[in-house]
């Protein structure tokens, strides 16, 4: 033990600000969900009440309902466009770094930044869309009034900062894959459709399952989006957007914990929030590994 | 011939793509220059205007723009600074050496780092108001270095990046341990040290939950807080948060314009070895 003084050192930075800022934190968080406490006076321990009444509380379901709803419309179509356009791009010889670094491009901005410009082009009044829309005699859409159109509206730019993301992420599984295998494919009688299906999507298999995890972890997280399109101030009583079509759970857990003080209840919310992503998370390893055997 | 066709072919959808990605910087550069009147307008105006200083003009009259770059720049500098010194030497460590508990140890990071963050937000809101933190900038550091995907990806880098012969061979020649790591291995990690540096300014120039739970005085945000007010107080002037968005968007899009090769070469190294 004393022989690697030099190694235990070296990582204890790290470990110290993990400890404090990290490790403490979660069971601390699990500990909170048991109590009352509004983070002034005492903490009084109430078992299992806080779980007791979110089983009940239908905000909570709404707001799970609504991430859910969020997290579908996004990720399907963004890691579906992902993959063609990764497919795409690994087939042409010219541009290709150019390509690559336009797609990667809408992730490097700030969610606050591109939630403002959805905000401002999909605005019911004076919003660009609403502008085409009525340029062609469509009567403008209440895009951030109806509680489906809210949603789509986060989706969609959920999946314009996304995509690039995930087609990088593919087109260097791409690359990774032998051309060999494809020629031989292609004397044995495949056509490139065929060929994408019964080669590059099974060998691609364990990176399209890393982009689905991370997808559903980031997925599921969405707050940032929400919280900047319907702003949160003391006189706006409905968080995330007209009937709470925005609400997210990690809205909810904010608003519960940070706006109304009520450590507990949001210690509970986040808790029982993340053992949903744990099962949504099997779930989906489950279809992806199941979709192997088949 | 049909090849041919074929290839123009991906090109137009992949242009199109390019446009669908690059269309938001375009548009708010448009609405950034003109003013509310020309956006309401119908059919509204789809060229850049020459009202982009008066917008500004009102954008540093309503927040203090400036005063909360800087916020966010000397925030983003110190973390990075730190990220990639704390990160790069314990990931040396664990990739180059044994020594008792260095699996439980990793294996602890690897389960946390699957953890959502949210769940030790509240917890960590306490310990800075306990300490006496909330309200101040240096509250916004510790959340970022208490991150471990830095460990865990310069780990899977300096396995292979950095070989054990040369580290051997220092050995005998009588470097220490830490010599072995600042003269042996960080030219090595030169690579991924520039890519996570540039993953660690990103993630802090971007973050917007903690510093909007910590950062209660109205005087001391960062851009993002202060974008989102400004977009609050003030959603019906869209020229001017637009050109808010404008200037907040592009020292980002500079960054990245700068480091862009390096970056996404990076950012695909963690999924394929991992």
């Amino acid at each position: 033990m004393l022989s690697h003084w030099r190694q235990y050192l070296a990582i204890s930075p790290f470990y110290l600000v993990f400890a404090v800022f990290s490790l403490f934190p979660v069971f601390f968080s699990l500990f909170l969900a048991f109590q009352h406490w509004d983070g002034l006076s005492d903490m009084k321990f109430v078992g299992l009440q806080q779980f007791q009444f979110l089983v009940r509380d239908p905000v909570f379901w709404q707001s799970v309902g609504n991430t859910l709803v969020i997290w579908v419309l996004s990720t399907v179509p963004t890691l579906f466009g992902a993959l063609v356009l990764a497919t795409l791009v690994h087939s042409v010889r010219r541009f290709k770094g150019f390509y690559r670094i336009a797609l990667f491009l809408p992730n490097v901005t700030s969610i606050v930044a591109v939630t403002i410009f959805f905000g401002a082009v999909f605005s019911n009044n004076f919003g660009l869309v609403n502008a085409i829309l009525g340029a062609v005699g469509i009567p403008p859409v209440a895009w951030l009034t109806n509680p489906w159109l809210i949603k789509l509206v986060i989706a969609l730019l959920m999946t314009w900062m996304w995509t690039g993301y995930n087609m990088i992420i593919y087109l260097a599984g791409l690359q990774a894959i032998p051309p060999e295998v494809h020629e031989a494919a292609r004397i044995d009688g495949a056509g490139p459709v065929g060929s994408f299906f019964r080669i590059t999507l099974p060998m691609l298999r364990p990176i399209v399952l890393f982009t689905v995890v991370i997808s559903t972890i980031n997925g599921l997280q969405s707050f940032s989006e929400p919280q900047v399109l319907f702003g949160t101030n003391a006189a706006n009583a409905s968080l995330g957007g007209p009937g709470q079509a925005g609400l997210t759970t990690l809205l909810y857990f904010y608003q519960e914990a940070f706006m109304n003080n009520d450590y507990g209840y949001g210690a509970a919310i986040v808790w029982a929030f993340f053992l949903l992503i744990i099962v949504l998370v099997v779930v989906n390893w489950r279809l992806v590994q199941r979709g192997r055997k088949a | 011939m049909t090849r041919r066709w074929g290839g123009i072919g991906t090109h137009a959808i992949l242009v199109v793509a390019v446009l669908i990605s690059i269309f938001p910087f375009a548009w708010t550069i448009v609405m950034a220059t003109n003013t509310t009147t020309d956006i309401y307008h119908s059919p509204p105006k789809l060229t850049p205007g020459s009202h982009l200083l008066d917008n500004v003009g009102n954008v540093l009259a309503n927040i203090d723009f400036f005063g909360s770059m800087l916020n966010t720049l000397v925030v983003a500098c110190v973390t990075t600074a730190l990220v990639v010194f704390i990160d790069s030497l314990a990931a040396f460590t664990f990739a180059k050496f044994e020594f008792p508990g260095r699996r439980v140890l990793f294996g602890l990071l690897l389960v946390f780092m699957m953890l959502p963050l949210q769940l030790g937000t509240l917890p960590q809101f306490v310990i800075m108001s306990q300490i006496g933190w909330v309200g101040s900038l240096q509250a916004l550091v510790p959340p970022a270095l208490a991150n471990a995907f830095g460990i865990f990806w310069m780990r899977q880098y300096i396995s292979g990046g950095v070989p054990d012969e040369l580290l051997d061979a220092a050995r005998i020649d009588g470097c220490g341990f830490f010599r072995q790591y600042w003269n042996v291995a960080m030219p090595l990690m030169r690579p991924a040290l520039s890519f996570l540096a540039i993953y660690a300014f990103v993630n802090a120039w971007n973050d917007y939950i903690w510093p909007l739970i910590v950062l209660t005085d109205p005087d001391r945000l960062t851009l993002q807080v202060a974008l989102a007010q400004l977009n609050v107080g003030h959603n019906t002037d869209y020229s001017m948060v637009m050109a808010g968005v404008l200037m907040a968007t592009v020292p980002m899009v500079a960054v990245f314009a700068l480091f862009a090769r390096g970056f996404i070469a990076g950012a695909t190294e963690g999924a394929i070895r991992g």
